[in-house]
């Protein structure tokens, strides 16, 4: 059954708070062992949508189903389905081994039983020398890795992660990234991720669905959201993006709508590729920033729209452009990305 | 920080003003409980220690530090339990009257004693038709030993929000596991500090205690005021005060060395 069944199903999920809808009309399947993230600004309704799969809140309308189940009504500790706060939750008086033991400690495992399967928990995140520490005597990366532990010692079918790698600096968010993978890898078991940094979302996720206004935008792989995205808000949130809106979209590009290109996508050169399905349009360097791999410059077209181009560091680049130097920018037309005609509600600027 | 030589010297001496004018009184207690004159005359003639094996033969002293300890144990006990259930309603749940509820708990501390006592005496015996005994004493003093014990624990409460909870439920435990493994823990300080404050609050009661007494209970309060101006008393009651004034800082040691290591471990 449970082969057939997604491991969570939303339907018509709906939360006000008072005159506020944080949530409005969500339906998504999250299929079982699947790695999804949901992405999106603070308050764009992703955390909420976690806190009700979760049980934390009540939910105005719509279900919540666990494979197949209908758990709308059942109180968190109901749900077989654990979470990894964003601050961790660790119990401050506990030491770490009865944090990671508390889970199987409630469903009443004798001591002996749930302390080794504690240790044994600990030591799959690498941590069983800290066990008989407090949680304030640890770093805040192995805060988050006993977090992680007592979530996962309870074997739970669904395991959602609320921004778990928000507090830690960024060399060791991304060793923790590399972590999650893994362990979700071993686990197999679904993992639910709440977070507003795309990068993060692009690098984990086999899908992913992007939240504004308290609806999914855009729902789809990391490819998929960053090649292909629908709307002017997933074209900006997901990367960065070169936005043409209806006018300028019909007076260099030719075509009807919002378009977007993406700046790795677009070229710089003296004097135009001139080759067949390449637009060229002429324009002037404004700034050109040094990134190490690669130079991004800000090209003025000469309509005055502003563009970004990121320009890859390789042997192909033969000329330094420098501010005020004039150039041509050139994409290919299948890089075009249609947005649809309406101006959709967006972040703008 | 750095002062100036002139404020720090005005400083230090406005200091050691204060701390005399508070400690010198005491000094002076301590003194006459030793002193061979029966009526406080100061400086004293001589030096003896028969008040103090005096004290502890006496038996209305010894009853009277007996009844208001009881009194005090069974009002902190009492408002120990009260005061945390109504924290949690109002701190953890929405429902109607809430902020006045809140005002409510809060006023029997801002009312003045004589009221309270007037108030409570009138509905004990003409409303409620009940004899007043140790047992109306220790509910007059339970009204508002409650208040320190519900302002420390929804401070608590507040400051701890709901993610410990939360965690907990969602690791699997029902609403009194989760209060008895991890509300309850956090809040151990908290019940220290407001329990301790409501036996200190009630075992110096005075007023409330003398409306609302039956005949025949005396707490160690009315038993000094009684016997401060009886002839041959006074130095008696001054071993009781310095008794009262070491006993007092064995709390107020022990709760100032668990709220120390309680800062360390965060």
């Amino acid at each position: 059954m449970t082969e057939t069944q997604p491991a969570i199903r939303l339907t018509a999920l709906t939360k006000e708070f008072g005159a506020v809808t944080a949530v409005d009309h969500v339906d998504l399947e999250i299929a079982a062992g699947e790695f999804f993230s949901m992405l999106g600004p603070s308050g764009s309704g992703k955390t909420t949508v976690l806190r009700l799969i979760a049980g934390f809140e009540q939910p105005t309308g719509g279900t919540v189903e666990l494979f197949g189940q209908d758990v709308t009504k059942r109180a968190p500790f109901d749900r077989d389905v654990n979470t990894v706060f964003q601050d961790y939750a660790l119990f401050p008086h506990m030491s770490v081994l009865d944090n990671v033991a508390y889970g199987l400690r409630v469903r009443g495992l004798g001591r002996k039983e749930r302390n080794e399967r504690a240790l044994r928990a600990l030591a799959s995140v690498r941590l069983e020398q800290m066990a008989g520490r407090k949680p304030s005597q640890l770093s805040g990366g192995q805060r988050q890795r006993v977090a992680l532990a007592r979530a996962t010692v309870v074997q739970p079918k669904v395991l959602l992660l609320d921004e778990p790698l928000g507090a830690l600096d960024l060399k060791l968010r991304e060793q923790m990234q590399v972590e999650l993978k893994e362990i979700q890898r071993e686990l197999g078991i679904t993992f639910i991720f709440v977070t507003h940094d795309q990068e993060e979302a692009l690098t984990l996720s086999d899908r992913i669905a992007v939240f504004n206004d308290g609806r999914i935008e855009q729902l789809g792989t990391p490819a998929e959201l960053y090649e292909r995205p629908r709307s002017r808000f997933v074209a900006d949130f997901v990367g960065t993006s070169n936005l043409f809106d209806v006018e300028r979209s019909r007076t260099i590009l030719g075509r009807d709508g919002h378009h977007s290109v993406r700046p790795e996508k677009m070229t710089v050169s003296r004097g135009g590729l001139d080759q067949p399905g390449v637009v060229d349009v002429p324009g002037t360097v404004v700034e050109a920033i040094y990134l190490g791999s690669g130079v991004r410059l800000v090209v003025d077209l000469d309509d005055g729209t502003r563009v970004s181009v990121l320009e890859q560091n390789d042997r192909d680049r033969m000329h330094d452009d420098e501010r005020g130097d004039r150039v041509v920018v050139s994409w290919h037309e299948d890089d075009v990305v249609p947005l649809g005609i309406e101006a959709l509600p967006g972040i703008s600027g | 920080m750095r002062l100036s030589r002139l404020s720090r010297t005005t400083l230090g001496i406005v200091t050691g003003v204060i701390l005399l004018v508070v400690y010198v009184p005491l000094f002076v207690v301590l003194v006459n409980s030793f002193s061979t004159s029966t009526s406080l005359t100061w400086p004293p003639p001589g030096f003896t220690l028969e008040w103090w094996g005096r004290a502890f033969q006496s038996a209305g002293a010894m009853e009277a530090v007996a009844t208001s300890v009881q009194i005090a144990i069974i009002a902190t006990i009492i408002s120990l339990a009260l005061g945390t259930l109504i924290s949690l309603a109002l701190q953890r749940f929405e429902f109607f009257g809430r902020e006045a509820i809140s005002l409510l708990v809060i006023l029997p501390i801002a009312l003045p004693g004589i009221i309270t006592g007037i108030a409570l005496n009138n509905f004990f015996r003409t409303i409620m038709g009940v004899p007043l005994s140790i047992w109306t004493v220790v509910i007059a003093h339970a009204t508002f030993c409650i208040v320190t014990v519900f302002n420390n624990v929804i401070a608590r409460l507040r400051r701890q929000g709901t993610n410990l909870e939360e965690a907990s439920a969602d690791l699997g435990a029902g609403v009194w596991t989760t209060f008895r493994l991890v509300t309850f823990p956090q809040l151990r300080s908290a019940l220290l500090a407001g329990g301790l404050l409501a036996f200190a609050l009630s075992f110096d009661e005075i007023i409330v205690t003398t409306f609302t007494a039956g005949s025949g209970v005396t707490t160690l309060p009315i038993f000094i005021l009684n016997n401060m101006f009886r002839p041959n008393q006074a130095p008696i009651v001054s071993v009781i005060a310095v008794v009262l004034v070491l006993v007092s800082i064995i709390p107020i040691y022990i709760a100032q060395r668990l709220s120390g290591s309680e800062a360390e471990r965060r």
